[in-house]
Protein backbone atom coordinates (compact mmCIF):
# COMPACT_ATOMS: atom_id res chain seq x y z
CA UNK A 1 0.00 0.00 0.00
CA UNK A 2 1.08 3.38 -0.97
CA UNK A 3 1.91 6.04 1.72
CA UNK A 4 -0.51 9.26 0.54
CA UNK A 5 2.35 11.58 0.25
CA UNK A 6 5.60 12.10 0.29
CA UNK A 7 8.38 14.34 1.83
CA UNK A 8 10.74 15.21 -1.25
CA UNK A 9 13.73 17.33 -1.30
CA UNK A 10 13.63 20.48 -3.42
CA UNK A 11 16.94 20.20 -5.77
CA UNK A 12 16.75 24.08 -6.84
CA UNK A 13 14.41 27.20 -7.48
CA UNK A 14 15.28 29.44 -10.10
CA UNK A 15 13.34 32.61 -11.62
CA UNK A 16 11.96 31.92 -15.23
CA UNK A 17 10.48 35.42 -15.65
CA UNK A 18 9.30 38.01 -13.14
CA UNK A 19 7.05 36.04 -11.73
CA UNK A 20 6.83 32.91 -12.75
CA UNK A 21 9.92 30.24 -11.48
CA UNK A 22 10.72 26.39 -11.88
CA UNK A 23 11.25 24.17 -8.67
CA UNK A 24 12.92 21.03 -9.56
CA UNK A 25 12.54 18.38 -7.05
CA UNK A 26 13.94 15.07 -5.80
CA UNK A 27 11.99 11.85 -6.35
CA UNK A 28 12.85 9.07 -8.32
CA UNK A 29 9.33 7.51 -8.06
CA UNK A 30 7.76 10.63 -9.58
CA UNK A 31 10.50 10.77 -12.19
CA UNK A 32 9.74 7.32 -13.11
CA UNK A 33 6.29 6.74 -12.71
CA UNK A 34 4.94 10.26 -14.18
CA UNK A 35 3.49 10.67 -17.70
CA UNK A 36 3.55 14.02 -19.39
CA UNK A 37 0.04 15.89 -18.22
CA UNK A 38 -0.03 14.22 -15.08
CA UNK A 39 0.34 16.60 -12.21
CA UNK A 40 1.43 16.28 -8.67
CA UNK A 41 -0.78 18.12 -5.33
CA UNK A 42 1.87 19.90 -3.29
CA UNK A 43 1.41 21.06 0.64
CA UNK A 44 2.53 24.25 0.80
CA UNK A 45 2.68 26.05 4.13
CA UNK A 46 2.78 24.53 7.72
CA UNK A 47 -0.55 23.80 9.66
CA UNK A 48 -3.09 25.95 8.22
CA UNK A 49 -1.07 28.67 6.42
CA UNK A 50 -2.54 28.14 2.78
CA UNK A 51 -4.68 24.79 4.05
CA UNK A 52 -5.41 23.19 1.03
CA UNK A 53 -3.01 21.85 -1.28
CA UNK A 54 -1.95 23.22 -4.76
CA UNK A 55 -2.11 20.93 -8.12
CA UNK A 56 0.98 21.64 -10.51
CA UNK A 57 0.89 19.65 -14.05
CA UNK A 58 4.63 18.43 -14.20
CA UNK A 59 6.62 19.99 -16.63
CA UNK A 60 9.55 18.08 -17.31
CA UNK A 61 11.33 14.76 -15.93
CA UNK A 62 14.72 13.59 -15.41
CA UNK A 63 14.69 9.91 -15.17
CA UNK A 64 18.01 9.25 -14.76
CA UNK A 65 18.51 11.77 -12.22
CA UNK A 66 15.34 10.68 -10.74
CA UNK A 67 14.50 14.77 -10.24
CA UNK A 68 11.27 16.54 -12.03
CA UNK A 69 10.58 19.63 -13.06
CA UNK A 70 7.54 22.16 -12.12
CA UNK A 71 6.79 25.30 -13.50
CA UNK A 72 4.83 27.65 -10.97
CA UNK A 73 3.57 31.18 -11.39
CA UNK A 74 3.26 33.18 -7.96
CA UNK A 75 -0.80 33.80 -7.97
CA UNK A 76 -1.91 33.54 -4.98
CA UNK A 77 -0.71 32.56 -0.95
CA UNK A 78 0.15 29.12 -1.88
CA UNK A 79 2.19 29.94 -4.69
CA UNK A 80 3.77 32.61 -3.09
CA UNK A 81 5.10 30.06 -0.53
CA UNK A 82 5.95 28.08 -2.85
CA UNK A 83 8.17 30.24 -4.31
CA UNK A 84 10.32 30.86 -1.29
CA UNK A 85 11.01 27.10 -1.12
CA UNK A 86 15.22 26.35 -1.48
CA UNK A 87 17.78 23.84 -2.22
CA UNK A 88 17.44 20.91 0.31
CA UNK A 89 14.16 22.57 1.68
CA UNK A 90 11.40 19.36 2.54
CA UNK A 91 8.45 19.71 0.34
CA UNK A 92 4.90 17.47 0.82
CA UNK A 93 3.71 16.07 -2.24
CA UNK A 94 0.93 14.02 -3.62
CA UNK A 95 1.41 12.16 -6.92
CA UNK A 96 1.83 11.89 -9.73
CA UNK A 97 -2.12 12.19 -10.02
CA UNK A 98 -4.54 11.85 -12.70
CA UNK A 99 -4.87 11.17 -16.71
CA UNK A 100 -1.80 13.17 -18.78
CA UNK A 101 -1.70 13.15 -22.63
CA UNK A 102 -2.65 10.06 -24.84
CA UNK A 103 0.40 8.99 -27.02
CA UNK A 104 -0.16 6.86 -30.21
CA UNK A 105 1.81 5.85 -32.17
CA UNK A 106 -0.46 6.51 -35.10
CA UNK A 107 -0.12 9.69 -34.46
CA UNK A 108 2.72 10.83 -36.91
CA UNK A 109 2.19 14.43 -37.06
CA UNK A 110 1.26 16.29 -33.26
CA UNK A 111 1.22 20.12 -32.56
CA UNK A 112 1.45 21.63 -28.88
CA UNK A 113 -0.67 24.64 -28.32
CA UNK A 114 0.51 26.42 -25.09
CA UNK A 115 -0.57 30.01 -23.77
CA UNK A 116 1.16 31.54 -20.57
CA UNK A 117 1.59 29.17 -17.48
CA UNK A 118 0.14 26.41 -20.16
CA UNK A 119 2.93 25.68 -21.79
CA UNK A 120 4.79 23.35 -18.92
CA UNK A 121 3.56 19.91 -19.37
CA UNK A 122 3.12 20.21 -23.10
CA UNK A 123 7.41 20.19 -22.52
CA UNK A 124 7.35 16.82 -21.38
CA UNK A 125 4.66 15.86 -24.01
CA UNK A 126 6.93 16.95 -27.00
CA UNK A 127 9.83 15.04 -25.39
CA UNK A 128 8.05 11.59 -24.82
CA UNK A 129 5.38 11.59 -27.96
CA UNK A 130 7.06 9.25 -30.68
CA UNK A 131 5.48 11.03 -33.53
CA UNK A 132 8.06 12.16 -36.28
CA UNK A 133 6.82 15.63 -36.86
CA UNK A 134 6.13 17.60 -33.81
CA UNK A 135 5.32 21.54 -33.38
CA UNK A 136 4.84 24.03 -30.57
CA UNK A 137 2.76 27.34 -30.72
CA UNK A 138 3.39 28.63 -27.22
CA UNK A 139 1.66 32.62 -26.75
CA UNK A 140 2.61 34.85 -24.18
CA UNK A 141 1.36 38.36 -23.89
CA UNK A 142 5.05 39.75 -24.12
CA UNK A 143 8.80 39.28 -25.00
CA UNK A 144 9.42 39.71 -21.08
CA UNK A 145 7.36 36.71 -19.97
CA UNK A 146 9.04 34.63 -22.75
CA UNK A 147 10.36 31.58 -20.87
CA UNK A 148 11.70 27.68 -21.82
CA UNK A 149 12.22 28.91 -25.59
CA UNK A 150 15.08 26.68 -25.88
CA UNK A 151 14.12 23.79 -23.81
CA UNK A 152 11.21 23.71 -26.16
CA UNK A 153 12.75 24.39 -29.30
CA UNK A 154 15.06 21.08 -28.35
CA UNK A 155 12.62 19.22 -27.46
CA UNK A 156 10.51 19.34 -30.97
CA UNK A 157 11.04 19.65 -34.78
CA UNK A 158 9.82 23.56 -35.07
CA UNK A 159 8.87 26.27 -32.60
CA UNK A 160 6.49 28.72 -32.97
CA UNK A 161 6.32 31.55 -30.98
CA UNK A 162 3.26 34.31 -30.60
CA UNK A 163 2.70 37.20 -28.48
CA UNK A 164 -0.42 39.78 -27.85
CA UNK A 165 2.03 42.97 -28.54
CA UNK A 166 4.22 41.81 -31.07
CA UNK A 167 7.02 42.69 -29.07
CA UNK A 168 8.32 38.56 -29.87
CA UNK A 169 7.62 36.23 -32.83
CA UNK A 170 4.31 36.91 -34.15
CA UNK A 171 1.90 39.13 -33.31
CA UNK A 172 -1.59 38.00 -32.12
CA UNK A 173 -3.03 34.50 -30.61
CA UNK A 174 -1.95 31.02 -31.37
CA UNK A 175 -4.98 30.05 -32.25
CA UNK A 176 -3.72 32.10 -35.62
CA UNK A 177 -0.87 30.33 -36.08
CA UNK A 178 -2.35 27.29 -35.47
CA UNK A 179 -5.20 28.04 -38.23
CA UNK A 180 -1.94 28.53 -41.12
CA UNK A 181 -0.20 25.96 -39.75
CA UNK A 182 -3.55 22.79 -39.99
CA UNK A 183 -4.37 24.92 -43.33
CA UNK A 184 -1.13 24.53 -44.79
CA UNK A 185 -0.13 20.74 -43.10
CA UNK A 186 -3.23 18.92 -41.37
CA UNK A 187 -1.27 17.42 -38.08
CA UNK A 188 -2.73 13.76 -36.36
CA UNK A 189 -3.27 15.42 -33.21
CA UNK A 190 -3.08 18.70 -31.26
CA UNK A 191 -2.56 18.90 -27.83
CA UNK A 192 -3.19 22.28 -25.83
CA UNK A 193 -2.87 23.75 -22.31
CA UNK A 194 -3.61 27.05 -21.57
CA UNK A 195 -6.25 29.69 -20.89
CA UNK A 196 -10.27 28.50 -21.37
CA UNK A 197 -10.59 31.03 -23.74
CA UNK A 198 -7.95 29.76 -25.76
CA UNK A 199 -8.66 25.93 -25.81
CA UNK A 200 -12.07 26.76 -26.56
CA UNK A 201 -11.30 28.46 -29.58
CA UNK A 202 -8.69 26.01 -30.32
CA UNK A 203 -11.21 22.97 -30.09
CA UNK A 204 -13.87 25.02 -32.15
CA UNK A 205 -10.74 25.61 -35.05
CA UNK A 206 -10.37 22.28 -35.11
CA UNK A 207 -13.57 20.45 -35.46
CA UNK A 208 -13.52 22.39 -39.03
CA UNK A 209 -10.54 20.55 -39.83
CA UNK A 210 -11.49 17.17 -38.43
CA UNK A 211 -8.62 17.26 -36.35
CA UNK A 212 -8.48 15.67 -32.97
CA UNK A 213 -6.93 16.91 -30.21
CA UNK A 214 -6.68 16.81 -26.17
CA UNK A 215 -7.09 19.93 -23.74
CA UNK A 216 -5.98 20.30 -20.20
CA UNK A 217 -7.99 21.54 -18.04
CA UNK A 218 -7.66 23.54 -14.78
CA UNK A 219 -10.02 24.01 -11.76
CA UNK A 220 -9.79 24.87 -7.73
CA UNK A 221 -9.18 22.24 -6.12
CA UNK A 222 -9.54 20.09 -3.10
CA UNK A 223 -8.63 16.56 -2.07
CA UNK A 224 -6.56 15.82 -5.43
CA UNK A 225 -7.73 12.14 -5.86
CA UNK A 226 -11.35 11.86 -6.67
CA UNK A 227 -13.19 11.76 -3.61
CA UNK A 228 -14.50 15.24 -2.69
CA UNK A 229 -16.22 16.09 -6.09
CA UNK A 230 -15.21 19.79 -6.26
CA UNK A 231 -12.57 20.28 -9.15
CA UNK A 232 -15.45 19.48 -11.55
CA UNK A 233 -15.74 20.28 -15.31
CA UNK A 234 -18.50 19.68 -17.97
CA UNK A 235 -18.34 16.67 -20.22
CA UNK A 236 -20.64 15.24 -22.59
CA UNK A 237 -22.28 12.11 -21.51
CA UNK A 238 -24.26 10.39 -24.70
CA UNK A 239 -26.89 13.22 -25.58
CA UNK A 240 -26.68 14.61 -21.58
CA UNK A 241 -23.87 16.13 -20.05
CA UNK A 242 -21.99 15.81 -16.59
CA UNK A 243 -20.00 17.12 -14.07
CA UNK A 244 -16.68 14.95 -13.62
CA UNK A 245 -13.34 15.53 -11.77
CA UNK A 246 -10.37 17.25 -13.18
CA UNK A 247 -8.18 15.62 -10.67
CA UNK A 248 -9.35 12.19 -11.60
CA UNK A 249 -10.91 11.51 -15.04
CA UNK A 250 -8.43 14.68 -16.18
CA UNK A 251 -6.55 16.84 -15.73
CA UNK A 252 -6.19 15.74 -19.80
CA UNK A 253 -9.45 15.12 -21.76
CA UNK A 254 -10.40 14.86 -25.03
CA UNK A 255 -11.05 18.23 -27.13
CA UNK A 256 -14.73 16.87 -28.15
CA UNK A 257 -15.07 15.60 -24.38
CA UNK A 258 -15.70 18.89 -22.03
CA UNK A 259 -18.32 21.28 -22.88
CA UNK A 260 -16.47 24.63 -22.49
CA UNK A 261 -19.56 27.39 -21.65
CA UNK B 1 -1.77 -1.06 19.28
CA UNK B 2 -1.75 -1.80 23.07
CA UNK B 3 -4.47 -4.28 23.97
CA UNK B 4 -5.29 -2.94 27.31
CA UNK B 5 -6.99 0.15 25.25
CA UNK B 6 -10.42 -0.15 24.25
CA UNK B 7 -11.42 2.10 21.68
CA UNK B 8 -15.15 0.90 21.06
CA UNK B 9 -18.19 2.61 20.97
CA UNK B 10 -21.33 1.65 20.78
CA UNK B 11 -24.11 5.55 19.42
CA UNK B 12 -27.35 3.91 19.78
CA UNK B 13 -27.35 0.01 18.46
CA UNK B 14 -24.71 1.09 15.78
CA UNK B 15 -21.24 -0.77 16.79
CA UNK B 16 -17.72 1.27 16.09
CA UNK B 17 -14.76 -0.52 16.57
CA UNK B 18 -13.42 3.21 17.20
CA UNK B 19 -14.61 6.83 17.60
CA UNK B 20 -13.50 7.68 14.00
CA UNK B 21 -15.81 8.05 11.04
CA UNK B 22 -15.21 9.65 7.73
CA UNK B 23 -16.87 12.27 7.18
CA UNK B 24 -19.88 12.45 4.68
CA UNK B 25 -18.83 14.62 1.58
CA UNK B 26 -15.10 14.14 1.74
CA UNK B 27 -14.88 10.68 1.29
CA UNK B 28 -16.91 9.65 -1.76
CA UNK B 29 -17.66 5.59 -0.92
CA UNK B 30 -14.56 4.91 0.10
CA UNK B 31 -12.37 3.72 -3.15
CA UNK B 32 -10.04 6.62 -3.56
CA UNK B 33 -8.78 6.44 -0.12
CA UNK B 34 -8.38 2.79 -0.10
CA UNK B 35 -5.76 2.83 -2.38
CA UNK B 36 -3.79 4.28 0.05
CA UNK B 37 -4.48 3.09 3.19
CA UNK B 38 -6.64 0.63 5.25
CA UNK B 39 -10.06 1.51 5.48
CA UNK B 40 -10.33 -1.44 8.30
CA UNK B 41 -8.65 1.13 10.72
CA UNK B 42 -11.81 3.43 10.04
CA UNK B 43 -14.25 3.36 12.80
CA UNK B 44 -17.04 4.32 9.97
CA UNK B 45 -17.64 5.39 6.61
CA UNK B 46 -20.68 8.34 6.36
CA UNK B 47 -20.67 7.74 2.70
CA UNK B 48 -21.49 11.12 0.15
CA UNK B 49 -24.96 12.15 -0.01
CA UNK B 50 -27.29 10.01 -1.60
CA UNK B 51 -30.48 11.24 -2.98
CA UNK B 52 -33.54 9.45 -4.90
CA UNK B 53 -32.26 10.02 -8.06
CA UNK B 54 -28.62 11.00 -9.81
CA UNK B 55 -27.53 14.50 -8.69
CA UNK B 56 -25.66 16.84 -11.17
CA UNK B 57 -24.44 19.34 -8.31
CA UNK B 58 -23.63 22.53 -8.61
CA UNK B 59 -21.63 24.64 -11.37
CA UNK B 60 -17.86 25.30 -10.49
CA UNK B 61 -15.93 26.15 -8.86
CA UNK B 62 -17.09 24.61 -5.85
CA UNK B 63 -14.18 25.14 -3.30
CA UNK B 64 -12.25 28.30 -2.29
CA UNK B 65 -9.71 28.55 0.74
CA UNK B 66 -10.51 31.02 3.23
CA UNK B 67 -8.46 31.57 6.65
CA UNK B 68 -7.76 27.78 8.03
CA UNK B 69 -10.61 26.42 6.07
CA UNK B 70 -12.25 26.04 2.86
CA UNK B 71 -15.89 27.05 1.35
CA UNK B 72 -17.70 24.43 -0.43
CA UNK B 73 -20.31 24.21 -2.94
CA UNK B 74 -20.63 20.82 -4.58
CA UNK B 75 -23.87 20.47 -4.27
CA UNK B 76 -24.66 17.34 -3.27
CA UNK B 77 -23.33 15.40 -6.81
CA UNK B 78 -23.99 11.93 -6.59
CA UNK B 79 -25.19 9.07 -8.97
CA UNK B 80 -28.32 8.18 -6.59
CA UNK B 81 -29.25 5.55 -3.77
CA UNK B 82 -29.51 2.45 -6.56
CA UNK B 83 -25.66 2.43 -8.11
CA UNK B 84 -24.76 2.81 -4.36
CA UNK B 85 -26.70 -0.13 -3.55
CA UNK B 86 -25.22 -2.41 -6.72
CA UNK B 87 -22.15 -0.82 -7.10
CA UNK B 88 -20.76 0.80 -3.81
CA UNK B 89 -22.04 -1.50 -0.71
CA UNK B 90 -20.55 -4.34 -2.01
CA UNK B 91 -17.22 -2.97 -2.32
CA UNK B 92 -17.27 -0.91 1.18
CA UNK B 93 -18.49 -4.71 2.48
CA UNK B 94 -14.78 -5.67 1.65
CA UNK B 95 -13.79 -3.97 4.93
CA UNK B 96 -14.66 -4.34 8.20
CA UNK B 97 -15.88 -0.71 9.26
CA UNK B 98 -19.46 0.77 9.52
CA UNK B 99 -21.60 2.07 6.56
CA UNK B 100 -23.49 4.98 7.39
CA UNK B 101 -25.71 6.31 4.51
CA UNK B 102 -26.18 9.74 4.53
CA UNK B 103 -29.03 10.31 2.94
CA UNK B 104 -30.75 13.82 1.47
CA UNK B 105 -34.11 14.97 -0.52
CA UNK B 106 -36.47 17.60 -1.70
CA UNK B 107 -39.52 16.58 0.02
CA UNK B 108 -40.63 14.89 2.81
CA UNK B 109 -41.56 11.94 1.07
CA UNK B 110 -38.03 11.74 -0.89
CA UNK B 111 -36.47 10.90 2.83
CA UNK B 112 -39.08 8.19 3.46
CA UNK B 113 -38.86 6.63 0.28
CA UNK B 114 -34.48 6.78 0.99
CA UNK B 115 -35.00 5.35 4.72
CA UNK B 116 -37.21 2.99 3.27
CA UNK B 117 -34.51 1.98 0.67
CA UNK B 118 -31.60 1.93 2.53
CA UNK B 119 -33.60 0.19 5.64
CA UNK B 120 -34.16 -2.96 3.23
CA UNK B 121 -29.92 -2.67 2.53
CA UNK B 122 -27.24 -3.80 3.51
CA UNK B 123 -25.88 -0.31 5.61
CA UNK B 124 -25.41 -0.24 9.24
CA UNK B 125 -26.89 3.14 10.04
CA UNK B 126 -28.88 5.98 8.43
CA UNK B 127 -27.42 9.63 8.59
CA UNK B 128 -30.33 12.21 7.71
CA UNK B 129 -29.12 15.04 6.05
CA UNK B 130 -31.36 17.85 7.21
CA UNK B 131 -27.98 20.39 6.97
CA UNK B 132 -26.32 21.06 3.59
CA UNK B 133 -26.31 24.52 2.38
CA UNK B 134 -26.21 24.07 -0.86
CA UNK B 135 -29.17 23.39 -2.49
CA UNK B 136 -32.86 25.27 -3.06
CA UNK B 137 -34.78 22.30 -1.85
CA UNK B 138 -35.06 20.23 1.32
CA UNK B 139 -31.99 19.40 3.56
CA UNK B 140 -31.03 22.79 5.27
CA UNK B 141 -34.96 24.04 4.40
CA UNK B 142 -36.33 21.81 7.22
CA UNK B 143 -33.32 21.52 9.09
CA UNK B 144 -32.93 24.89 10.30
CA UNK B 145 -36.63 24.95 11.92
CA UNK B 146 -37.39 22.51 14.87
CA UNK B 147 -40.75 21.96 13.58
CA UNK B 148 -39.31 20.61 9.91
CA UNK B 149 -36.62 18.83 11.95
CA UNK B 150 -39.51 16.82 14.00
CA UNK B 151 -41.90 16.80 11.06
CA UNK B 152 -38.85 15.09 8.67
CA UNK B 153 -37.26 12.71 11.16
CA UNK B 154 -40.97 11.60 13.27
CA UNK B 155 -41.93 10.46 9.48
CA UNK B 156 -38.63 8.93 8.10
CA UNK B 157 -38.28 7.30 11.90
CA UNK B 158 -41.59 4.78 10.87
CA UNK B 159 -39.90 3.91 7.53
CA UNK B 160 -36.31 3.49 9.22
CA UNK B 161 -35.35 0.11 10.53
CA UNK B 162 -31.80 0.69 11.35
CA UNK B 163 -30.31 3.43 13.47
CA UNK B 164 -31.30 6.83 12.21
CA UNK B 165 -28.99 9.70 12.96
CA UNK B 166 -29.73 12.89 11.77
CA UNK B 167 -27.14 15.79 11.23
CA UNK B 168 -27.84 19.04 12.00
CA UNK B 169 -26.99 22.57 10.90
CA UNK B 170 -25.54 25.20 12.64
CA UNK B 171 -27.25 28.08 10.67
CA UNK B 172 -29.58 28.46 13.11
CA UNK B 173 -30.40 30.62 16.37
CA UNK B 174 -30.40 27.42 19.11
CA UNK B 175 -28.99 24.71 17.74
CA UNK B 176 -30.01 22.85 21.20
CA UNK B 177 -33.93 23.48 19.74
CA UNK B 178 -33.02 21.37 16.92
CA UNK B 179 -31.21 18.80 18.42
CA UNK B 180 -34.59 18.46 20.65
CA UNK B 181 -36.75 18.07 17.73
CA UNK B 182 -34.60 15.27 16.41
CA UNK B 183 -34.45 13.30 19.42
CA UNK B 184 -38.76 14.33 20.11
CA UNK B 185 -39.09 12.87 16.23
CA UNK B 186 -37.10 9.65 16.83
CA UNK B 187 -33.56 10.08 15.84
CA UNK B 188 -30.74 7.62 17.57
CA UNK B 189 -28.79 10.37 17.62
CA UNK B 190 -27.41 13.46 16.19
CA UNK B 191 -24.24 14.30 14.38
CA UNK B 192 -23.03 18.01 13.99
CA UNK B 193 -22.35 20.51 12.77
CA UNK B 194 -22.67 20.60 9.04
CA UNK B 195 -20.75 23.67 7.31
CA UNK B 196 -21.84 27.11 8.21
CA UNK B 197 -22.91 29.32 5.51
CA UNK B 198 -20.16 31.82 4.24
CA UNK B 199 -18.66 33.43 0.81
CA UNK B 200 -16.02 34.42 -1.00
CA UNK B 201 -15.19 37.31 -2.93
CA UNK B 202 -12.31 37.78 -5.71
CA UNK B 203 -12.38 42.15 -5.15
CA UNK B 204 -10.01 42.27 -8.38
CA UNK B 205 -13.03 40.34 -10.42
CA UNK B 206 -15.85 41.60 -8.42
CA UNK B 207 -17.06 38.54 -8.38
CA UNK B 208 -17.88 35.69 -5.78
CA UNK B 209 -15.03 32.54 -6.07
CA UNK B 210 -18.24 29.81 -5.90
CA UNK B 211 -19.95 29.21 -8.98
CA UNK B 212 -23.32 28.89 -6.41
CA UNK B 213 -21.57 32.13 -4.95
CA UNK B 214 -22.53 31.02 -1.69
CA UNK B 215 -20.69 27.91 -0.08
CA UNK B 216 -20.48 25.83 3.45
CA UNK B 217 -17.17 26.56 5.76
CA UNK B 218 -15.18 23.53 7.17
CA UNK B 219 -12.01 23.37 8.78
CA UNK B 220 -9.96 24.59 11.51
CA UNK B 221 -11.83 27.72 10.95
CA UNK B 222 -15.09 25.95 12.50
CA UNK B 223 -13.70 24.20 15.62
CA UNK B 224 -14.60 26.43 18.35
CA UNK B 225 -18.01 26.73 17.26
CA UNK B 226 -18.47 23.25 16.52
CA UNK B 227 -17.16 22.22 20.11
CA UNK B 228 -19.08 24.73 21.79
CA UNK B 229 -22.66 23.71 20.02
CA UNK B 230 -21.67 20.28 20.77
CA UNK B 231 -21.12 21.02 24.22
CA UNK B 232 -24.66 22.63 24.60
CA UNK B 233 -26.62 19.98 22.10
CA UNK B 234 -24.93 16.91 24.52
CA UNK B 235 -26.43 18.64 27.75
CA UNK B 236 -29.92 19.54 25.98
CA UNK B 237 -30.31 15.57 24.52
CA UNK B 238 -30.40 12.26 26.27
CA UNK B 239 -29.30 10.26 23.01
CA UNK B 240 -25.46 10.16 21.94
CA UNK B 241 -24.29 13.08 19.92
CA UNK B 242 -21.34 12.31 17.23
CA UNK B 243 -19.16 15.99 16.69
CA UNK B 244 -17.49 17.43 13.90
CA UNK B 245 -16.08 20.21 12.54
CA UNK B 246 -12.51 21.24 12.25
CA UNK B 247 -10.90 17.83 13.62
CA UNK B 248 -7.57 17.37 12.41
CA UNK B 249 -5.91 15.01 14.65
CA UNK B 250 -6.60 12.89 17.73
CA UNK B 251 -5.97 15.82 20.27
CA UNK B 252 -9.39 17.45 18.51
CA UNK B 253 -11.17 14.52 18.49
CA UNK B 254 -10.55 14.31 22.22
CA UNK B 255 -11.60 18.08 22.57
CA UNK B 256 -14.82 16.96 20.93
CA UNK B 257 -15.27 13.86 22.85
CA UNK B 258 -14.77 15.73 26.16
CA UNK B 259 -17.28 18.35 24.79
CA UNK B 260 -19.51 15.37 24.80
CA UNK B 261 -19.34 13.50 21.72
CA UNK B 262 -19.81 9.89 21.52
CA UNK B 263 -17.88 9.56 18.28
CA UNK B 264 -16.41 12.11 15.63
CA UNK B 265 -16.33 12.55 11.68
CA UNK B 266 -13.36 14.42 9.90
CA UNK B 267 -12.92 15.49 6.25
CA UNK B 268 -11.73 18.34 5.30
CA UNK B 269 -8.57 17.98 7.37
CA UNK B 270 -7.81 14.78 4.43
CA UNK B 271 -7.73 17.60 1.88
CA UNK B 272 -4.51 18.90 3.61
CA UNK B 273 -3.16 15.42 4.77
CA UNK B 274 -4.76 12.42 3.05
CA UNK B 275 -3.31 9.82 6.39
CA UNK B 276 -5.32 12.25 9.17
CA UNK B 277 -8.32 9.96 9.70
CA UNK B 278 -5.39 7.43 10.71
CA UNK B 279 -2.98 9.95 12.46
CA UNK B 280 -6.50 10.86 14.48
CA UNK B 281 -7.28 7.23 15.74
CA UNK B 282 -3.44 6.58 16.36
CA UNK B 283 -3.94 10.29 18.15
CA UNK B 284 -6.69 8.98 20.21
CA UNK B 285 -4.93 5.75 21.44
CA UNK B 286 -1.96 7.72 22.13
CA UNK B 287 -3.64 10.42 24.39
CA UNK B 288 -5.02 7.32 26.22
CA UNK B 289 -2.21 5.63 26.88
CA UNK B 290 -0.20 8.59 28.37
CA UNK B 291 -3.34 9.55 30.74
CA UNK B 292 -4.12 6.09 31.54
CA UNK B 293 -7.59 5.84 29.94
CA UNK B 294 -8.55 2.31 29.69
CA UNK B 295 -12.08 3.05 27.59
CA UNK B 296 -12.52 5.63 25.47
CA UNK B 297 -16.57 6.05 26.51
CA UNK B 298 -14.69 7.21 30.01
CA UNK B 299 -13.71 10.53 27.75
CA UNK B 300 -17.28 11.44 26.53
CA UNK B 301 -18.45 14.12 28.20
CA UNK B 302 -15.52 14.02 30.67
CA UNK B 303 -15.13 18.00 30.42
CA UNK B 304 -14.09 19.91 33.76
CA UNK B 305 -15.98 22.84 33.89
Amino acid sequence: MNRMSTVYKVVRSQWLNIDTFMLTIESEKIAKKARAGQMVHIKCGEGTEAFLRRPISICSVDRDKGTFDLGIQVRGKGTKILSRFKEGDDIDILGPLGHGFSMYPKHRKIIAVGGGIGIFPLLQLLKDHPAESKKAILGFRSKPLVILEEEFRQSCNELLIATDDGSYGEKGFVTDLLKKEVEKDPPDMVFFCGPIVMMKAGVQLLQNYNVPCEVSMEQRMGCGIGACMTCVCKVKKGDDWNYTQVCKSGPVFGGDEVIFD
Amino acid sequence: MDNNINLEVNIAGLKLKNPVIAASGCFSFGREYSRFFDLNRLGGIAVKALTRQPKKGNPPPRIAETPSGILNSVGLQNPGVQVFIEKEIPFLRNYDTAIIANVAGDTVEDYEYMAETLSNADVDAIELNLSCPNVKEGCMAFGSSAEGVFKVVSTVRKKASKPLIVKLTPNVTDITEIAKAAEAGGADSVSLINTLLGMAIDAKTRRPILGNVTGGLSGPAIKPIALRMVYQVSKAVKIPVIGMGGISNGTDAVEFLLAGASAVMLGTAGFANPMAWIETIDGIEKYMIENKVKSVTELVGGLIV
